[in-house]
């Protein structure tokens, strides 16, 4: 058994090695070079899909393909990503969508939201995997975790680099939301709308209202 | 017909909708020439109709796919403190008053009315000072509400990302 410890404590420090990698070299990474950057949107519902649309509306049509992932309880975001998509210039218009499970419902408990993470996560691996994207780009709902963890295990594992970018909601103006405070060491790129975020975390970025 | 539209977006918040439509509140509405009033009640238990507050013209409905026209169409907006409907009533360039449910606890959404009436975006109050609100209230102070830029995110992810 204690070289099955070993082994297993080198792989964790191998991953943590590896994760360090992939968290400094995606900040340095540059997809926009080949031409086309695919992006993977994680959507959320209500007021998150339609910042996440201003956002994804200011974006050139390099970002093409554009992989919209919705929990699957989410009935209006559909609704709203076609009527995006169609306002599109003439051509810009490639994009699909996908659904995961619901990571975690608004209050849902500590405990049941683990369970329920880990099923989404279930989904998001052969997702990603598949899809293979340069960029994630989300903006707070439960979804954005599971996907950014799988993006960064595809670092980790040298199959792909992908640039995770996270964009606060403009209602938070004082505190993160718990999807901020999880993924804010881990994105490449981490955005916050009002200056006490920015005082309160250094590594994040401020543009000012963005959305 | 100048008119008011109270939005409570998806909640219910029938304080509120009690608070508007009192003797003492619709008098002051009138002092101050409104003359309408436009009541959207969500899961509200409360459903005022003409026959329960006869002194000022009433309208009354819990949901519609888009509350735009309804904005457009209004000289005042009386809101909960939800972002979407705040960011909705100040992005169609109308004087708005956010009333406070002092009845939900931690609610982070409060973060962003709270932000927006300190830059002088909004009139705040709870339903107990709505009545005196309206009556005091100032709008001339209310500064406009410029729209985020998302065009700084995307010029920025372009250099980032080296995208031409």
């Amino acid at each position: 058994t204690s070289y099955f410890v070993v082994t297993l404590v080198f792989l964790f420090l191998l991953f943590c090695l590896r994760l360090y990698v992939v968290l400094k070299s995606g900040a340095k990474y540059k997809p926009g070079s080949k031409g086309s950057v695919s992006v993977l949107v994680a959507v959320g519902s209500g007021g998150h899909t339609t910042e996440i649309l201003r956002l994804l509306g200011s974006l050139s049509s390099a970002y093409s393909p554009r992989y919209y992932v919705l929990a699957q309880t989410d009935r209006m975001s559909e609704d709203k990503i076609h009527a995006f998509e169609s306002s599109r210039e003439q051509g810009d218009s490639e994009f699909s969508v996908f659904r995961i499970p619901r990571s975690r419902e608004v209050h849902q408990s500590w405990s049941s939201s683990v369970l329920s993470t880990v099923n989404a996560l279930c989904y998001s691996v052969p997702l990603v995997f598949r899809l293979k994207p340069d960029l994630i780009l989300c903006n707070g709902p439960g979804t954005c975790v599971p996907l950014c963890l799988v993006g960064l295990l595809l670092g980790v594992l040298g199959l792909k680099q992908v640039v995770l970018v996270y964009v606060e909601s403009l209602c938070r103006v004082q505190s993160l939301s718990l999807t901020g405070r999880i993924l804010y060491p881990l994105t490449h790129y981490f955005f916050v709308q009002w200056a006490a975020l920015r005082d309160k975390y250094p590594k994040a970025i401020f543009l000012g209202r963005i959305v | 017909m100048k008119t008011v539209f109270v939005t409570v977006g998806t909640t219910s918040f029938d304080e509120l909708i009690e608070a508007i439509i009192s003797p003492a509140a619709v008098e002051v509405l009138k002092d101050r020439g409104y003359e309408r009033l436009v009541l959207q009640v969500g899961r509200g238990t409360v459903f005022p109709t003409s026959k329960t507050c006869s002194h000022i013209t009433l309208e009354t409905f819990r949901y519609k796919d888009s509350i735009a026209e309804d904005i457009k169409n209004a000289h005042l907006i009386i809101s909960h403190a939800g972002a979407g409907s705040c960011l909705e009533a100040l992005s169609a360039g109308k004087p708005l008053l956010v009333v406070v449910n002092d009845k939900l606890m931690n609610n982070h959404q409060l973060e962003l009315a709270k932000q927006l009436h300190s830059d002088s975006h909004l009139l705040y109050c709870t339903c107990s000072t709505l009545t005196a609100t309206l009556r005091t209230m100032n709008l001339s102070i209310l500064q406009p509400f410029l729209l985020g830029q998302p065009q700084n995110f995307a010029n920025f992810l372009d250099k980032a990302l080296g995208v031409k």
